[in-house]
């Protein structure tokens, strides 16, 4: 699921960064101006918040279930209805965030990590270190996402009391080890682009260690394309974790989360589909945001697309 | 999937026959079907919903639906059960007799016939259970054999575990002592110890004869078995189908309507269902939950549908005290009140269970009501009461597992919010990933809190509720209960000859389960199944199967 | 040409074995026993356990195992599964049910894509161009597995005009047509979203204006010159769509009950048969990766630029 990603990012959009300084302000200037960019902006911003302060939108417990008021529909007291065990589904959705955002954060900070270094690693050094690497990313990269999300999640599955941070925490984990080669195959081509420069050859022949070349000349000209994809997979690894959760091996009780609700809610889905409608609802619309904010970014640094 | 593995396959076909005055299977004769009144159609052929069988199909080795409700038709046992009322009556037995329950002359009846052509004799009945029994043939029936004289030596423990490399010695003898054959149609059962209800447990598939063609080739017969019963198989098409075809020269009572019943393989109960409504599929014996909503299948399928109480009890177990000690029996009698049995069946199962008010299902013969009593109504004060009484938990927060695998999730998820809501204690219904994970889990005691359990009888003997589940040591006693004063009661209803007075010890066995509240009851199990407009005279047997033979085309 | 197949061939070799061989450590660390769902709702008996595994090879060491079943695999022996079916024979009956899913997929994806995208490419900044770039956002923003039971809701529970789930092991095409629409749904989103910025970038391309001034129309300046340059990059996205295809297909065919692949990976995780799931994925990984060659090689059929030379 994450090709999408590397094919979607123009290729040629390296060729142009070539003062990086310039070029950011230059993004930041024109992300100014988007409409597109505030609106994720604000989106995303709603959701962070319920993330930290779920009370801040709703009072009611989303863990009480009253077995005696199940599957009613949306009504004053709870304003998405009720689903199947007698949760609020507002609360219930409210609290369903949280999961969500810190997937789709972490695993997309761990991957912009790993792979970058990988990618970094390999381009610059080149030789055997390359040709090792760029084998292993090519391992990694034939296993789909999901194929390898659902194998490992069933290897390891969540023990009677794992706390919630290990249980997010290990699906973060999943996505990082299968979604890691987009960024390290991006990382590397920029910076096998980015090497051959003057400025560059000219620091290695004035001597500068390999790690001050790396961060002074190469990271501030190969990052840009990485972080714009790493923007894109944000809405990916959220779309992953639903899945995951979905087929009943991702995140697991206590965490509440909306692809273990919208799995939760099939059953119903003849008779009563209000339960399922409001926690795709709200997936949708936080992939959305991230993935709106992602086209902003690369628009802002992608120059041919002005 | 998994989920719907049963404890058991399942015995007894039908005997729809028994209710109709000496069916012969001429289509002439009413057929005994009060609702309609009309006569069956003999003939035709129906597709009915399967699924694919975990083991080859040999009766000893078959413990699964799947490839137990194939067998189930496919051969014929001593005895079979009543359609209705899970009595046993004799099929190929002419009679079986003993005077102290310890010796039994089984005599059979003289022209039943396997597919082959060959006759069925008393040694096709011991050869095939000596065959079973033997350790080293790794039988998954042969625990049934356990209480015949000799059974003993025909295991052999394996020094250093399966794992290890030491192969296990060969047993001492290959046949069971108390089993004689007298001549052709007459045998002798001898027991280690008293069984009353030997003769109940001989309709189970495990006890069906084998042709000598079995013991020629015993890897291979699987592939395509052969039995003595009413249908015998034509083609195994594996993951597709399984044909069975009408065998002429069966000589039960129980003959089936039908020329052809093909049992296609599903993977999902809701496509069988979908087929069933669209007409491509003629029975499904599992309604999914999405049609049970608001009782959603009879309107999708206006009189084509039947729901009847099973021999299946639902309860949950704790870990044992070594593994886990936060869950005594006074504690375990408080989580049973902060339940509200009610609201979760119809909630979750919309009313598709009976609340269980003890540990033995009402459909079988020496069922008691009520023997939980006040322990197994909801009562939030009463157990609050109850929970402070017992010195309060001590544990943290509860725990109940159960396997994700199979639609356990939502009753667990209820059931927990019950016992929060009520104690005040948390709860948290904990997934398994699956069926194997978690019968290894609680079989190597590394199960905390609680897990539920289910229990599908293996033959219709109010017995079978307790000795597997409860007796010291027993095979599926997965809370490794013990108590000399119930083994006691269950050796002395053993030993008793007289049924009524069998039923009633045992009835005195499991109030002795009630005081120690050794599992919670939960509730009893219906099953609920659809059919085509195609057919007709679709029944269900107490095990939950739909009564292949009496179905028939309209 | 002849010398650069072979060196990616060659290429693959390590690939494949590395990707096996993670994916048979993880099916090797999967939690539980095979055996412990054979016996109902009993524990098996040990003598049955001890059988089992021993036909299984389940007591060797990894490596070992590894080893055995890559002896089998090179020879073309894909092993049986624990209901004693060869994997060759289910595999090749279910390539045939997921490849038609995929390949209808794809033709989703080609014609209301590549359509979609050339319409709001030529016509930039008009509606229809506004209506592809808002619906496709949409699309892309519900997960797969949302659309595939909404569509199946409406299509197939509401208004009854498909089957809601796939029937049997047949698996008639017209019965596959709404959950290749799903399983290709974002895809589809994205080749729209490609095609059209590829085009408008051509479209503004030197060589385009060239042969505007020089009196061409609109439709040849489109057709001709342009469309083959753009198409490019989204040749290379549906190869590389095609693996993820085949993944994705996992909840593609559990919502609507399809005997694919996905649906033999899945239930060879949850009865822990781990030939099953290892010969399939191994399977899946090669056909993936040809794909990508045969994507390569088109490549520079269609850019003459790009030589293999």
């Amino acid at each position: 699921m994450s090709e999408p990603i590397a094919a979607g990012f123009s290729p040629g959009a390296t060729d142009d960064v070539d003062e990086a300084r310039s070029l950011s302000q230059d993004a930041w200037r024109s992300l100014r101006k988007s409409t597109m960019f505030w609106v994720s902006v604000g989106l995303i911003g709603v959701f962070v918040l319920m993330a930290i302060w779920p009370s801040l939108f709703t009072q009611t417990d989303p863990t009480f279930g009253d077995i005696n008021n199940v599957r009613a529909k949306p009504n004053a007291d709870a304003w998405f209805g009720t689903d199947t065990q007698g949760y609020d589904i507002f609360a219930r959705t409210i609290y369903g965030a949280r999961a969500s955002i810190i997937v789709g954060l972490a695993a997309s900070l761990t991957t912009l990590l790993l792979g970058g270094v990988i990618g970094v690693l390999a381009g610059f050094y080149g030789g055997w270190l390359d040709a090792l690497f760029s084998r292993v990313t090519d391992i990694f990269y034939a296993i789909p996402l999901i194929l390898g999300g659902i194998l490992f999640m069933a290897s390891f599955p969540n023990g009677a009391n794992s706390n919630y941070f290990v249980v997010v925490g290990k699906v973060v984990l999943v996505l990082t080890v299968f979604g890691w080669t987009t960024i390290a195959r991006l990382m590397r081509s920029s910076v096998l682009q980015v090497k051959p420069n003057e400025y560059v050859l000219a620091a290695r022949a004035l001597g500068a260690s390999p790690w001050r070349i790396i961060k002074s000349h190469i990271l501030p000209n190969a990052l840009a394309p990485a972080i714009v994809v790493a923007t894109i997979n944000l809405g990916v690894f959220i779309v992953v974790e639903a899945t995951l959760s979905f087929l009943g091996i991702g995140l697991t009780p206590p965490a509440i989360s909306w692809g273990v609700a919208i799995s939760d809610a099939l059953v119903a889905v003849r008779t009563y589909p209000h339960i399922l409608l409001f926690p795709s609802l709200f997936l949708s619309l936080a992939v959305l945001a991230f993935i709106l904010l992602g086209d902003a970014v690369r628009d802002a640094f992608d120059p041919k697309s002005r | 999937m998994r989920g719907t593995t049963r404890t058991v396959a399942v015995a007894g076909i039908s005997a729809a026959a028994l209710l109709l005055a000496g069916c012969g299977g001429g289509g002439n004769e009413d057929n005994g079907d009060t609702t309609t009144g009309t006569a069956a159609k003999t003939g035709g052929a129906i597709t009915v919903r399967g699924c694919n069988p975990e083991n080859p199909l040999v009766a000893g080795n078959t413990s699964e639906t799947c490839g137990g409700n194939v067998l189930d038709i496919v051969t014929a046992k001593l005895v079979e059960y009543n359609v209705e009322t899970a009595a046993p009556e004799n099929d190929i037995a002419e009679s079986i007799e003993t005077t102290d329950n310890q010796t039994f002359t089984v005599k059979l009846k003289k022209d039943y016939k396997f597919h082959d052509g060959t006759v069925v004799k008393a040694k096709n009945f011991v050869d095939a259970w000596n065959y079973t029994a033997y350790g080293p043939n790794a039988q998954q029936g042969s625990y049934f054999f356990e209480p015949i004289e000799g059974y003993a030596d025909l295991q052999s423990e394996d020094p250093d575990g399966a794992e290890g490399p030491v192969k296990a010695p060969e047993p001492k003898a290959k046949e069971m002592t108390g089993l004689k054959v007298v001549d052709d149609t007459t045998f002798t059962i001898k027991t280690a110890e008293k069984v009353s209800n030997l003769p109940v447990r001989l309709g189970y598939t495990a006890f069906a004869p084998q042709p000598d063609a079995f013991f020629a080739d015993p890897k291979t017969f699987g592939d395509k078995p052969i039995g003595a019963g009413p249908y015998k198989l034509d083609a195994w098409t594996k993951n597709a189908e399984i044909k069975l075809t009408k065998f002429a020269d069966y000589s039960g009572k129980t003959k089936g309507n039908l020329d052809t019943i093909t049992f296609k393989i599903y993977q999902d109960s809701n496509a069988a269902y979908a087929d069933v409504q669209a007409n491509q599929l003629d029975v499904t014996d599992e309604v999914p939950a999405s049609a049970q909503i608001d009782e959603k299948y009879k309107t999708d399928l206006p009189d084509r549908n039947l729901q009847k109480p099973v021999g299946v009890i639902q309860t949950i177990t704790t870990a044992p005290a070594k593994v886990d000690p936060n869950y005594g029996p006074e504690i375990r009698k408080a989580i049973s009140m902060a339940i509200n049995r009610e609201a979760i069946i119809k909630a979750i199962f919309n009313g598709t269970r009976e609340p269980a008010t003890g540990w033995v299902s009402p459909v079988v013969d020496g069922y008691k009501a009520d023997v939980c009593g006040e322990f197994c109504k909801f009562d939030p004060a009463k157990a609050k009461e109850q929970l402070a009484k017992a010195g309060g938990f001590k544990g943290g927060k509860m725990t109940l597992s159960y396997n994700a695998d199979a639609s356990h999730k939502e009753w667990t998820e209820a059931t927990c919010n019950s016992i929060k809501q009520a104690l005040g204690v948390d709860c948290v219904a904990t997934p398994v990933v699956d069926f194997s994970t978690f019968r290894t889990q609680i079989g190597e005691g590394k199960m905390k809190g609680m897990f539920r359990t289910g229990w599908q009888m293996d033959y219709p003997s109010i017995e079978n509720f307790l000795a597997p589940l409860y007796g010291t040591g027993a095979s599926s006693n997965d809370s490794e209960y013990s108590n000399p004063d119930f083994d006691a009661k269950l050796k002395e209803a053993a030993a008793a000859t007289d049924a009524a007075e069998s039923n009633k010890l045992y009835q005195e066995a499991e109030a002795i389960i009630a005081k120690d509240m050794v599992t919670i009851p939960l509730w009893y199990s219906t099953t609920t199944m659809g059919w085509s407009d195609k057919v007709t005279n679709v029944k269900v047997t107490p095990f939950g199967v739909p009564d292949y033979a009496s179905i028939s085309l309209k | 040409m002849g010398k650069y197949i072979v060196r990616r061939i060659l290429q693959m070799i390590p690939v494949v074995l590395g990707a096996t061989f993670i994916i048979f450590a993880m099916v090797f660390a999967l939690p539980g026993d095979p055996t412990a769902g054979k016996c109902g709702d009993r524990p098996c008996s040990p003598e049955y356990v001890a059988a089992f595994r021993e036909e299984h090879n389940l007591n060797d060491p990894l490596p070992v195992q590894y080893g055995k079943y890559l002896g089998k695999f090179v020879q073309g022996d894909l092993g049986t599964n624990y209901y004693g079916i060869p994997v060759k024979e289910d595999l090749a009956k279910r390539y045939t049910i997921t490849g038609r899913l995929a390949l209808m997929a794809i033709v989703f994806e080609i014609v209301i894509g590549i359509l979609a995208g050339v319409l709001a490419g030529v016509r930039k900044g008009r509606f229809i161009d506004n209506l592809v770039t808002v619906s496709t956002l949409f699309v892309i923003s519900i997960p797969v597995f949302v659309i595939g039971v909404l569509l199946q809701y409406q299509f197939g529970i509401k208004w009854g005009l498909v089957p809601a789930t796939v029937p049997s092991l047949e698996a008639p095409t017209s019965s596959l047509i709404l959950p290749a629409f799903v399983l290709g749904s974002i895809s589809i989103a994205y080749v729209a979203r490609l095609t059209r910025t590829n085009l408008v970038e051509n479209l503004r391309a030197d060589y385009v204006r060239t042969a505007v001034a020089k009196g061409l129309t609109k439709r040849r300046a489109v057709g001709v010159h342009t469309l083959r340059n753009s198409l490019i990059p989204v040749v290379t996205y549906i190869g590389a769509d095609f693996g993820g295809l085949l993944g994705g297909a996992i909840v593609t065919e559990r919502i609507f009950n399809i005997q694919g692949v996905g649906g033999y990976i899945w239930k060879g995780i949850n009865s822990r048969d781990g030939v099953a799931v290892v010969s399939t994925v191994t399977v899946l990984v090669i056909v993936y990766l040809l794909v990508n060659l045969l994507v390569d090689l088109l490549y520079g059929v269609l850019d003459p630029r790009i030589s293999h030379e």
